[in-house]
């Protein structure tokens, strides 16, 4: 909690520069997001573990058998090989904001706030993963092999 | 933005998407749990109440014959409100009304157990709602707000229920979204429970702020889900998962 604190103070203060439109900092170009999200050292498996909780639920919509989860969803392709298929800054680009690769995506921006509407109280204003979490996520998509 | 409203196209009713058990547990009235809802709603139907002393039958007589088609033909607007109203806000106004009664909580055991006892009068009558002038801009919000982002997850209901329908969300085959069984017994509820209940869980699924059961939100998008699921036949009570 107090690690993710930190990341939105963080956030407040470069999004003045770095995000004109009043959002989480970060850059993208040609559909990627280059730097990383946060300077702590990822951890693939608590990305494991984010991907599979409640909050991220990824596997909601994405098969990953290698999670070792049994219920997987299938409204959208399963994540294995995703680490051979692109980079972490291409996976960095596709959490923070799905539609900028496809307006009609229904996979969920997991570092965006801004330009939602009617999220649940306590949930505005925050994204559904913190700069760590993303990062932590990314480290384990590369795993996979 | 959402000016296109349309049907899913082939139309099917959320039984179809269902497993074999829920399948079994709908169309066998004498082992539906829901059937237990629609027994106190019977038993409801002819209780006095109020100060009037008066009971639903008082009124209307027999609900087999003076509610066959009723609630096919709802959301409606209310000409004394200008309202839309659904049969629960319906039994409720009659409640306050003509028999002079506290009106019945949302979700309660008794007001479900009446809306399935009014509901069963039009079971396998096609879905058959008009819209007209009077509820033309509920019907226009229920559409917008169907295909609208909304909550955290940014999904409209259109995302999952036209776009994904018989495609798995973890473990729950998706639908088409119809409102045509409702109230339903749901086995994950253990209970029976409104359209609104179930829309409510779609509000929260994305983390969007959720409408409270019976407010103008729910009540526009269930106008607008049953002009969607016209070509579908009414199915109360429903069973589902
Ligand atoms: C509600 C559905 C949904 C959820 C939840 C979801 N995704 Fe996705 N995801 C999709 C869809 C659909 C695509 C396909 C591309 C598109 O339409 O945007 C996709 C594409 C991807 C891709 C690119 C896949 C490839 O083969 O190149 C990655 C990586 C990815 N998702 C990771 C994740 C992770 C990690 C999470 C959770 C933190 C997640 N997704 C949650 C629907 C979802
Ligand atoms: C992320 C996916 C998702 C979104 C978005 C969503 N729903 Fe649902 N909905 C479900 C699932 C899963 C169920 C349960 C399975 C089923 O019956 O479809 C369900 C059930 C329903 C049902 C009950 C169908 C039945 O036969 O019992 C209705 C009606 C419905 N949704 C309407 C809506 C509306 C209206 C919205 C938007 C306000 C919406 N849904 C948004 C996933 C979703």
């Amino acid at each position: 909690m107090k690690r993710w604190i930190g990341g939105l103070i963080v956030a407040a203060v470069v999004a003045a520069c770095a995000a004109p439109g009043g959002g989480l900092p970060y850059q993208m170009s040609g559909g990627e997001i280059r730097q990383p999200l946060a300077s702590g050292v990822p951890d693939a498996e608590r990305g494991r573990k984010i991907l599979v909780s409640r909050e991220a639920n990824c596997i909601l919509c994405h098969a990953v058998p290698e999670t070792g989860e049994r219920f997987f969803g299938n409204l959208a392709p399963p994540l294995s090989g995703v680490g051979k298929r692109s980079t972490a800054a291409q996976m960095r680009a596709r959490l923070v904001d799905p539609l900028a690769f496809n307006a009609e995506s229904i996979m969920p921006a997991y570092y965006r706030v801004e330009g939602l509407h009617r999220v649940a109280e306590p949930l505005r204003g925050k994204p559904v993963l913190s700069a760590e979490q993303i990062e932590d996520v990314i480290a384990y998509l590369l795993t996979l092999q | 933005m959402a000016a296109d409203a349309r049907r899913p196209d082939p139309l099917k009713s959320g039984i179809e998407f269902s497993g074999a058990e829920v399948r079994a547990l709908q169309q066998d009235d004498f082992s539906s749990p829901a059937m237990l809802w629609v027994t106190r709603g019977e038993k409801l139907w002819s209780e006095p109440a109020g100060k009037s002393e008066k009971s639903c039958a008082s009124c209307h007589q027999d609900a087999r014959a003076s509610m066959k088609g009723v609630s096919a033909k709802y959301p409606k607007v209310d000409p004394g409100t200008a309202k839309l109203t659904n049969i629960e806000g319906r039994i409720n106004q009659c409640r306050t009304q003509h028999q002079q009664a506290a009106p019945l909580r949302y979700d309660s055991d008794e007001l479900l157990g009446l809306t399935a006892y009014v509901g069963l009068q039009s079971r396998g009558m096609p879905v058959n709602v008009a819209i007209d002038t009077q509820n033309r801009s509920n019907f226009e919000r229920g559409r917008d707000m169907f295909y609208t982002r909304m909550g955290q997850m940014n999904l409209a209901c259109t995302h999952c229920h036209d776009r994904n329908f018989g495609r798995k969300l973890l473990n729950d085959t998706i639908s088409q979204g119809h409102g045509n069984p409702y109230p339903v017994y749901r086995l994950e509820w253990q209970t029976m429970g409104s359209l609104h209940r179930r829309l409510r869980a779609c509000f929260f699924g994305v983390r969007a702020e959720l409408p409270p059961a019976g407010s103008p939100d729910l009540l526009d998008l269930e106008l607008f889900l049953a002009w969607r699921s016209q070509g579908l036949t009414v199915e109360t009570p429903g069973v589902r998962k």
